[in-house]
């Protein structure tokens, strides 16, 4: 499967385990709520775990944990549920998290240069989405009225 | 006014270039109906009952004769030869093809000009006191404050996808002419104790459906402080405002269910993460501040004694001139509005040769600048009282000088049924109709300062429910019946209008409004005024007249 990260179009392996299926081998990402519930069970799997989170989830609780993960992945229901964009600011900068933070679900090619600016910085589309064609939608714009998320 | 710098510049036309390629997805159905609405509401396009409808930011009311005339071409090249001024100070046309908005864009884009944000679950454009900068009592100028909140507005990559749309204002002055209490953000520039000048905050204000009155969050907010704390607001709108319900979706619901303690501490957290980090430097403000700087107005422009005879001399001008221009703080100067309420035409509308004289008249009159207001007229704010004679005899060629600014048929209305696809009623035709029960001046004017706003709808586009008068056009069984309010106020003393009583039809609602009138004019002590009437009366007098016959 490819996606976009860092700005380059990338075969990625990350895979997404519903609460109710035990982990498979390689690098998987969970819930946030079975990653408090088993979160010492998980960090022995052999490959990498990561956190998904939903624009409902409160990140707080999940702060003093961010350094054992790589990878906090966030879910859009719909593309128009802004919540995500505060989320990853939030990630970035209050939180200082430096792992990767990846949009996943129903979001829109249009809507990457926003979502970069806001602290993400890879993107799993949904469906048959062009990527080259996404790619280059992070160069919409070269100039800023706002700073990055990374640069608060 | 403000000029772009190449930054600014660029980063429009890179949105324009932006839009072309959405609006090309779309039509090659690569992108689906519910994709392309958000993002062409971001760039004002609506899709309404005749055609799509453009709406063209006017960042706080402040344009150029250049400007206008562009406005003016557009009307004519791509729609049917007019636009329509909105009660939020921007400028909407009516008939342009989806296929054509981009070279529209680019159109404006050549003028400094955008529809960036003016539709959409987004911060809206700035809107402010139409008199700024040249008002009497104004405590600082609040203009360059806009063009900061415009430039952090614009295409702010966190907060463009918020429960619901968002609009901030700010007044400079004692008197408050910009509605800032019914804005989701109201900011209000004032004096501390020692004499520093900062932003009274007020929260969760706002019309349409619920209006509601906003609060004060904050008594003093320093200068430095503003993009951090109105991040703050925005960061906990934007996470924790309702998305369950539409109704129920706007910051005004947050802070109601939340309470206003509960509320500040929230955006009080948040704001002293920031703070430190996004302060606005003095040098910032004083840089904007040189883009604001006044004209070079003439020292000895009362020293002129044309203006005391033509008034003496002549009665129609002394009339326009007592209610359509309003004092300058420099002496011999005036700020002359330009009535888009003349009584056969829709409120706020104006064509593209109408345009053009403004733009020449403001070359001439007024340094070369004209403002929307948000009543939906324009102001020239800096005319020489020697050339007031002059631009009236000019304005009243072309159909811009109706003496009615501040009077009954100075009335704020909504597109209605004729455009708009949510509309129940006809809120042009009411207007006429009233317009034709009022067309004795004489009458008018003994009237006084009567605000009769009129919307289609329950969303409140022209702010019925805080017209002195106001009225809302409902669906009854498919047919049109009409609510009214008394008592509202958008200014200073902010109120919310009392239901008069059961709607009535159609064909009986001029009437009515003619019966309040009237009541007001026989009850009245000496020169109360309507509101005051209001107040002090309460609506029984009213009822008693307009339900009458029932």
């Amino acid at each position: 499967m490819q996606i976009i990260k860092d700005r380059n179009i990338i075969e990625d392996s990350w895979q997404f385990i519903a609460d109710e299926h035990p982990l498979l081998p390689g690098d998987c990402t969970v819930t946030l709520e079975r990653w408090l519930k088993e979160k010492e069970q998980l960090l022995r799997h052999d490959g990498k775990v990561g956190v998904r989170i939903e624009s409902t989830d409160n990140l707080e609780i999940l702060s003093g944990d961010l350094a054992l993960i790589p990878l906090v992945e966030v879910n859009f229901v719909i593309f128009s549920d802004g919540r995500a964009f505060s989320k990853a600011w939030l990630l970035k900068n209050r939180y200082q998290f430096t792992g990767e933070i990846r949009a996943v679900g129903n979001f829109l090619a249009d809507q990457i240069f926003y979502l970069s600016r806001s602290g993400f910085n890879a993107f799993n589309f949904e469906g048959n989405q062009n990527l080259t064609l996404a790619l280059s939608m992070l160069n919409d714009f070269s100039v800023s009225y706002q700073k990055p998320a990374n640069q608060f | 006014m403000y000029q772009y710098n190449q930054d600014d510049q660029t980063l429009i036309n890179e949105r324009v270039a932006q839009f072309r390629s959405q609006t090309e997805r779309f039509l090659k159905g690569e992108l689906d109906a519910d994709q392309f609405r958000a993002l062409r509401l971001m760039n004002g396009l609506y899709i309404q009952i005749h055609a799509p409808m453009l709406r063209v930011a006017i960042p706080y009311g402040l344009l150029s004769s250049t400007q206008l005339r562009k406005l003016a071409h557009i009307a004519r090249k791509y729609d049917k030869g007019y636009c329509h001024f909105t009660t939020r100070q921007n400028v909407q046309y009516n008939w342009p093809k989806l296929e054509e908005v981009p070279d529209i864009l680019a159109e404006l884009a050549e003028v400094q000009m955008h529809a960036i944000q003016t539709s959409g679950n987004c911060m809206r454009n700035t809107t402010s006191d139409h008199l700024a900068g040249i008002c009497k009592d104004e405590i600082e100028d609040p203009r360059p404050y806009c063009e900061i909140i415009r430039q952090w507005t614009t295409l702010h990559p966190e907060f463009a996808y918020l429960p619901r749309k968002f609009k901030i204002a700010v007044s400079g002055a004692l008197h408050d002419r910009a509605a800032t209490q019914f804005h989701d953000i109201g900011l209000h520039l004032v004096k501390n104790e020692q004499g520093e000048t900062g932003f009274k905050v007020f929260v969760g204000g706002g019309l349409g459906r619920t209006p509601v009155i906003g609060q004060v969050i904050r008594p003093y907010l320093e200068k430095r402080h503003l993009l951090s704390y109105l991040e703050a607001i925005l960061r906990i709108y934007n996470l924790f405002g309702r998305r369950d319900n539409k109704y129920k979706a706007r910051i005004k619901i947050l802070v109601k269910e939340e309470g206003l303690e509960k509320f500040k501490s929230l955006v009080d957290e948040e704001w002293h993460h920031i703070k430190d980090g996004m302060e606005l430097s003095d040098e910032r403000i004083h840089e904007m501040q040189a883009h604001f700087v006044l004209p070079h107005y003439d020292n000895s422009a009362s020293i002129d004694s044309t203006f005391p005879n033509h008034l003496e001399s002549d009665n129609a001008f002394a009339t326009w001139v007592k209610h359509n221009t309003v004092e300058h703080k420099v002496p011999g100067y005036r700020a002359a509005f330009v009535s888009l309420k003349a009584p056969d035409e829709p409120p706020g509308d104006i064509t593209d040769s109408q345009l053009e004289v403004v733009a020449d008249l403001a070359d001439r009159f007024s340094f070369g600048e004209v403002r929307s207001t948000h009543r939906q007229n324009l102001v020239f704010a800096d005319v020489k009282q020697a050339d007031l004679f002059d631009l009236w005899q000019q304005l009243n060629k072309t159909k811009m000088a109706t003496p009615n600014i501040g009077t009954a048929t100075d009335i704020i209305c909504c597109p209605g049924l004729d455009f708009c696809s949510l509309a129940n009623a006809g809120s042009i035709g009411i207007t006429r109709e009233i317009n034709e029960t009022l067309d004795n001046l004489d009458y008018l004017h003994d009237l006084g300062d009567i605000k009769i706003n009129i919307s289609g709808c329950m969303n409140g586009c022209a702010h019925q429910s805080v017209g002195h008068i106001g009225i809302l056009g409902v669906d009854k069984k498919g047919e049109e019946w009409y609510q009214i309010t008394l008592g509202g106020s958008s200014e200073n003393e902010a109120a919310i209008g009392d239901r008069l009583g059961p709607s009535v039809p159609k064909d009986q609602i001029a009437q009515a409004v003619a019966a309040i009138l009237d009541v007001y004019v026989k009850n009245r002590i000496e020169d109360e005024s309507f509101l005051d009437m209001v107040k002090r009366a309460g609506l029984t007098p009213f009822k008693k007249q307009v339900y009458a016959n029932h």
